[in-house]
């Protein structure tokens, strides 16, 4: 079943139209990748589905991104509530300059949450266990998030996202500051993800999308190409220009 | 933009290109080998195969350095599977040649039992469709190989006609003809074999180019 369906969905910076008349149906509960050249658009594809793109002046939007049947491009939709339910994991792991416990209650706070002192201890907990690092930091809660490793900070952002209860997880380019080690370990942790939230990672990595998604969009100049079941993409796009980007012939 | 990959795939492309002259080589001299009851040249074809085996392996070796090195995708990684995989069926069409000269051995020093009709018919479908599969490679013609992979029935149907005649009407009625009649019936049963390894080739050659499973999908075909 699709999540976010988007249909005609334009975007302008100013004079500049970043997405044109894209069309997609991501998928609930899977990993979708969107790849294509830098400045091809992906990301603020990517950024629309959480509407940050409103932060950027000059910014316009028309069509539809539908996330469970909503139009969330209407200008009455609750920017809180949808960031809540739409996170976003970006490139450099941004945890803040507060306690790994504070990182992910923080989202907790912001939103009103009343929970009792134990509730919160039990967020911490299962949200630091949904991303593997409750082992490693169950005793050094009250640690500065700052002095952990990339990989780590970068699993305690998913943490904090995965605390406030999101359907959706957006992820762009998360592990382009990783070593391969490192990234092999978040993309084991996606694929434990997809179990519960809709997965979409912009990469440039292909063999990141390859591996790890079930769906692949390739965008070039604005526009989605194509869009399809990852091994279709891979082994025989439809489309000369996915063809010519996945072999590296682009440029 | 040119691609250092480009530079490998043409080389692996000679390659198996090279192979595949090689197979149609073995194939031809075991035929003439028999026509022309040539024991001389049925050993050429036997001591010539190891040729064909080091660069099967040659071959294999590169296609396996390619995907580690490069991790092609799309119509790269088409070309570099279906390219290993093609390999494969040359070796074997190759050996078959082999299997054909070692037959043509037993025979020459015998009295020729018939003289040959279907099986020298059988051995001009093989070769044609050999030489068709490997131009349909190069040339990456569907059409081509789509006619490759229809023309095996023709194939099969002459080899079941050689052998009913060689049971039926030697081997039945006159056991003394077993030791001659046995070879030949050995000889069609390998030129059908050869026929059905090229339509794998020109299956995979189909999929190289349309990325279309045709194999055990004959409806793909029309």
């Amino acid at each position: 079943m699709a999540k976010i369906i988007t249909d005609n969905l334009n975007l302008w910076y100013g004079d500049f139209q970043a997405l044109i008349n894209v069309k997609a149906a991501f998928e609930e509960k899977k990993i979708t990748a969107i790849i294509g050249p830098s400045g091809c658009g992906k990301s603020t594809l990517l950024r629309v589905f959480n509407r940050m793109n409103d932060l950027i002046e000059g910014v316009r939007t028309t069509g539809e991104v539908l996330i469970d049947g909503e139009n969330i491009i209407n200008s009455h939709v609750d920017l809180v509530a949808l960031r809540k339910k739409v996170g976003m994991v970006f490139q450099r792991p941004n945890p803040f300059p507060l306690s790994v416990y504070e990182n992910i209650v923080f989202g907790q706070k912001i939103h009103g949450d009343s929970s009792s002192k134990l509730e919160l201890d039990s967020i911490v907990e299962q949200s630091l266990r949904s991303v593997l690092l409750w082992d490693d930091l169950k005793d050094k809660l009250q640690k500065s998030a700052l002095g952990l490793s990339l990989e780590q900070k970068q699993r305690l952002c998913i943490a904090r996202l995965i605390a406030v209860k999101p359907d959706i997880l957006l992820m762009d380019e998360p592990c382009s500051t990783l070593d391969p080690q490192a990234t092999a370990r978040v993309e084991e942790l996606m694929r434990e993800l997809k179990d519960k939230y809709t997965i979409i990672i912009v990469t440039h990595n292909m063999q990141q999308a390859a591996r790890v998604s079930d769906d692949t969009g390739f965008m070039l100049l604005g526009e989605l190409i194509e869009f399809g079941r990852t091994p279709d993409i891979f082994t025989a796009p439809k489309d000369k220009r996915t063809e010519d980007y996945i072999t590296g012939r682009y440029g | 933009m040119l691609r250092h990959l480009d530079e490998e795939l043409k080389e692996l492309h000679k390659e198996i290109l090279k192979m595949g002259v090689l197979a149609q080589e073995a194939i031809f001299k075991s035929i003439e080998a028999l026509k022309n009851r040539d024991k001389t040249m049925a050993q050429e074809v036997i001591d010539t195969d190891n040729k064909i085996d080091e660069l099967e392996l040659a071959i294999d070796e590169k296609c396996i350095d390619l995907i580690a090195r490069y991790q092609p995708m799309a119509g790269d990684l088409r070309f570099i599977t279906t390219g290993m995989k093609i390999n494969a069926e040359l070796e074997r069409i190759a050996d078959l040649s082999v299997d054909i000269s070692q037959r043509v051995l037993t025979l020459v020093d015998k009295p020729l039992l018939k003289p040959l009709i279907d099986i020298p018919k059988l051995s001009a479908i093989a070769q044609n469709m050999v030489r068709d599969a490997i131009d349909a490679f190069v040339n990456k013609d569907v059409a081509l190989a789509k006619n490759v992979v229809l023309t095996d029935s023709q194939a099969d149907k002459l080899r079941n006609q050689v052998v009913d005649e060689l049971v039926n009407d030697y081997m039945a009625k006159d056991t003394k003809t077993v030791d001659r009649a046995v070879p030949l019936l050995l000889i069609a049963r390998h030129l059908e074999r050869i026929c059905d390894h090229t339509t794998n080739i020109a299956e995979d050659v189909i999929y190289m180019v349309e990325a279309k499973v045709v194999k055990h999908h004959p409806e793909e075909l029309r």
